[in-house]
């Protein structure tokens, strides 16, 4: 099985039902998406695939339709994404396990719509749990993020 | 080894040493002395200036022992030393190092004494000294309690200075200048004539010389990181996904583990057929673990895969199966032979209900799950001579000791990686999910193993907070609050989590009634009295114990009070309030929200609550709104005082994070035990808040008290009892149990 991640093909010998998370975590070392529920019910093991958002918990990797991107993929040659630089300047972390799947989901967002309003970003990121409750500061830095991708 | 005796021989030892030609800094001020812990692990060349700082001619570390469970202490912890030391922290080695009697909490342990933080008097002062003392004898190494601030704000600042002045006088040796000719600047000594010599070049002379100790600690006015706002160390790390939490360990060859465990917590296993298991992909060994089985696989989902598969008998555990039985049994447990404390007792209470008219209710909290994001893990290497463990604890000292015991082997044949933890709020204060992976590894010697625990195996294996139930009695007389009577009910976790870890303290469970019995309130006629309950489920510490739930209990029935009173609940409560801190946070939200009283017409209505936790008065306002959907919360401001902020920009995300979960778990989140074990196993159904029932929030941190005080928790008790009371300013409804959704729906 060939699976293409952050830009690299991997060849894989693996059961076909086995989930895109734990292919990526277990198999290929790639440990930025998260284990936190199972059962798409928390967010944290959110990957692009094709350039969209999904929860890889709940994928099989024989499923996979497109090219795979984690939170590793998204510095290319080293720079921020600016999603991510939002998330620095705002210090959103605190214990920082959801904030991989929290990033991945809002750059989904912001690819389907450029200036979200706070409703907007309820709907789109209400299915990712924080416990940590850090939600006021991926909302400001949700805001930021796109003001910078428009200019830019 | 030379100077490490010359250490060892002072009282109060402040002090440098050479190690091999290195240097340690310490900052200890302790009766007798602890030896510097890092004297051990530094070769020639290198300094261990202190317990807290190593400097080599590679780079410098900093020692930040408090364990970062998300709560920015890691940061914190170098910032403090780093102010000092004129360092950037962002370009030092951060290393939470071995647990060690030199970093003992004393802080938590004199916070354990049965005496609310504001009472100074001479027998509170006392216990809370002989607590400290103790915590250093037995080398209490904790995180919790939010007390890692208050604990050790001054000695890392000391610790910072001390090594600062110990390097610029090996400068001053090294060019025959003297120290008060030198100034410091960005890790390097600089002479009159700007010549820099880095501090990683003057390693081996601060070594060899005596440390400068006492050196008095700069004022907040030439701070330069602290009090500012300044980035996090682990913010870049976590918005890359490159932070290693425990399930990110990836060691050569490692094998990937799972247990299960009997869900019924402390019940027998009565017969295991792993026969399917065993003929499973991948699967390396099904072997018993102590409270079930644990499989070992070649990665974490065919762990998981097995270890469902494994058919396995529990037999039944000795608490009683559902949660009807045991709210039964909390409800017959206010009895005089299981009076545990009262600690409030002002006034005669009983004459004065006699007297009045009088109101009683009952409320309730229940179980509640950590339920961190990260499910508990750890990753071992296990050889017949040493153990390697990595992983996230709160109590790293506790690790290492049950850790060596159950491997045979001598304590210091064990090394602890620590690392940051995906959350806890208290979960990770017990260590039940690593000695069963120290089982498994020693399965295979020489082999590491990584044992994660599903979702489900984590939260049926949680150590929940504990039910607890309060009767409330209390009168006003003309227009105020005349008698205050409450009876807390609740198992002890003090009980059940130091049996578990160590061994359980005699004397009163404070925790019981914490909350409660220590608001600064002038009322009248006012009882606080604590009843043991006995034990049900193991229970454990979850973000503010105690005082997460008695809170709740106390601030709405006061609010309760003063409705029937007719009195306004910001009023009343500045009225009542002894506590010159506390009446300015009181103030400070009434200024913050525009208070003009609770009704603020069309279906909206605003609550005010107050709550002393954790040595920090909060004072918290919420606005909600009926909507066609339910309840909706719009709005919260939060006024808090605790002393000095030294971060800012994290103390707000620590204020807002802990009222946030405070409001999400009161809304809409239980754990129901059927079959002795918890209905609710994932996130399907135990959620916390989510982004859509976020409210707008404002913080002020008043910043002027002359202690210093933790945020981690306290802004969670103010929570619970603002919702309660904005929804009944706004509906006519009082909700008395949490969690709410069982009386209104949210929106
Ligand atoms: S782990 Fe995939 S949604 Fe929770
Ligand atoms: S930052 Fe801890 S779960 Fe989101």
């Amino acid at each position: 099985m060939q699976l293409q991640v952050n830009g690299t093909t991997h060849y894989l010998d693996v059961e076909g039902d086995m989930p895109l998370l734990w292919v990526l975590r277990d198999v290929l070392n790639i440990t930025g998406p998260k284990y936190g529920c199972g059962i798409a019910q928390c967010g944290a093991c959110t990957v692009h695939v094709g350039g969209e958002a999904v929860r890889s918990c709940q994928l099989p990797v024989s499923d996979v339709w497109g090219d795979v991107t984690t939170i590793e993929g998204l510095a290319a040659g080293g720079t921020l994404h600016p999603v991510q630089a939002a998330w620095i300047a705002h210090q959103v972390a605190q214990c920082g396990y959801c904030q991989s799947g929290q990033i991945m989901q809002a750059i989904d967002l912001l690819a389907r719509n450029p200036a979200p309003s706070d409703a907007d970003i309820d709907d789109a990121m209400s299915g990712n749990l924080c416990r940590c409750a850090t939600y006021p500061r991926i909302r400001a830095a949700i805001h930021d993020a796109a003001a910078t991708m428009q200019e830019g | 080894m030379g100077r490490a005796k010359t250490i060892a021989r002072r009282t109060f030892l402040i002090g440098s040493a050479a190690i091999a030609g290195g240097v340690a800094f310490g900052a200890y001020t302790v009766a007798r002395p602890i030896p510097n812990p890092l004297l051990d692990r530094i070769g020639e060349g290198e300094a261990a200036l202190t317990p807290f700082v190593i400097i080599t001619g590679d780079g410098i570390t900093l020692i930040v022992p408090r364990a970062d469970i998300g709560q920015g202490i890691e940061s914190l912890q170098a910032h403090l030393i780093a102010e000092e030391l004129d360092i950037d922290p962002h370009s030092a080695t951060l290393d939470p190092g071995q647990p060690h009697a030199a970093y003992h909490n004393s802080a938590l342990a004199a916070d354990g004494v049965p005496f609310p933080h504001y009472h100074d008097g001479a027998i509170a002062r006392i216990a809370r000294a002989g607590a400290a003392a103790g915590a250093r004898v037995m080398g209490l190494q904790f995180t919790g309690g939010s007390t890692s601030t208050a604990d050790l704000h001054v000695a890392l600042r000391q610790a910072g200075a001390n090594a600062r002045e110990t390097l610029k006088q090996a400068a001053a040796n090294r060019t025959g200048l003297t120290r008060s000719d030198l100034r410091t600047n960005d890790g390097a000594v600089i002479l009159p004539d700007d010549t820099r010599i880095p501090y990683t070049d003057l390693a081996a002379d601060a070594a060899a010389i005596d440390l400068i100790e006492d050196v008095p600690l700069r004022m907040p006015a030439q701070w330069r990181l602290l009090g500012k706002p300044v980035q996090r160390t682990d913010s870049v790390a976590k918005s890359t996904g490159a932070m290693t939490y425990g399930i990110d360990v990836r060691l050569p060859d490692m094998l990937f583990a799972t247990i299960r465990r009997n869900p019924g917590i402390g019940g027998a296993v009565l017969s295991v057929d792993d026969t399917a298991a065993r003929a499973m992909a991948g699967v390396r060994a099904v072997v018993p673990v102590s409270g079930g089985i644990g499989v070992i696989a070649d990665n974490t989902w065919r762990a998981f895969n097995a270890a469902q598969a494994v058919t396995v008998t529990w037999g039944a555990p000795d608490y009683p199966a559902t949660s009807a039985e045991m709210w039964r049994v909390l409800e017959g447990a206010g009895t005089r032979a299981n009076r545990n404390s009262r600690l409030r007792n002002d006034g005669k209470v009983d004459d004065a209900l006699a007297q009045s008219q009088v109101l009683s209710a009952q409320y309730r909290a229940p179980f509640l799950a950590h339920a961190a994001l990260e499910p508990l893990s750890a990753t071992v290497l296990y050889t017949p001579q040493r153990l390697e463990i990595w992983t996230a604890t709160q109590v790293p000292a506790v690790l290492r000791d049950k850790a060596a015991e159950l491997a045979g082997l001598p304590r210091d044949a064990v090394t602890l990686h620590l690392l940051h933890a995906g959350g806890s709020f208290g979960r990770r204060l017990d260590i039940d999910y690593v000695l069963p992976a120290i089982e498994l590894a020693m399965i295979v010697p020489g082999t590491p193993v990584q044992t994660t625990l599903t979702r489900e195996e984590d939260m049926t294996h949680d150590f929940p907070r504990p039910m607890h139930l309060a009767r409330m009695r209390g009168a006003v007389q003309d227009g105020r609050v005349r008698a205050f009577d409450m009876d807390a009910i609740s198992p002890s976790v003090v009980d059940s989590w130091f049996g578990r870890i160590m061994f359980a303290p005699p004397g009163p469970d404070a925790l019981i009634v914490l909350g409660a019995y220590d608001q600064p309130f002038a009322i009248p006629n006012y009882r606080v009295t604590g009843y043991k309950a006995p034990p049900l489920v193991p229970v454990g510490s979850w973000r503010a114990p105690g005082a997460c739930a008695n809170t709740f209990f106390h601030d709405c029935f006061l609010d309760e009070l003063i409705h029937a009173a007719g009195a306004d609940p910001l009023e009343e409560r500045l009225r009542l309030i002894t506590h010159a801190e506390s009446r300015r946070v009181l103030e400070a939200v009434g200024e913050m929200s525009g208070w003009s009283g609770p009704q603020l017409g069309q279906g909206r209505g605003r609550g005010v609550a107050y709550a002393y936790a954790h040595g920090v008065p909060i004072a918290a306002v919420v606005d909600v709104a009926m909507t066609d959907a339910g309840i909706r919360i719009e709005r919260a401001w939060i006024a808090g005082e605790c002393g000095t902020v030294y971060d800012p920009v994290n103390a707000e995300a620590q204020v807002t994070g802990s009222f946030l979960w405070g409001l999400g778990h009161a809304m809409d989140a239980e754990l129901t035990y059927e079959d002795h074990a918890p209905v609710q196993t994932n996130f399907d159904r135990f959620r916390g808040l989510q982004m859509y029932q976020t409210p707008r929030l404002e913080v002020r941190l008043l910043g002027q008290a002359d202690h210093v005080r933790g945020l981690g928790e306290p802004a969670t008790c103010a929570a619970a009892p603002a919702l309660g009371n904005a929804i009944f300013a706004a509906t006519g409804t009082r909700l008395r149990e949490m969690p709410f959704s069982k009386g209104m729906q949210f929106a």
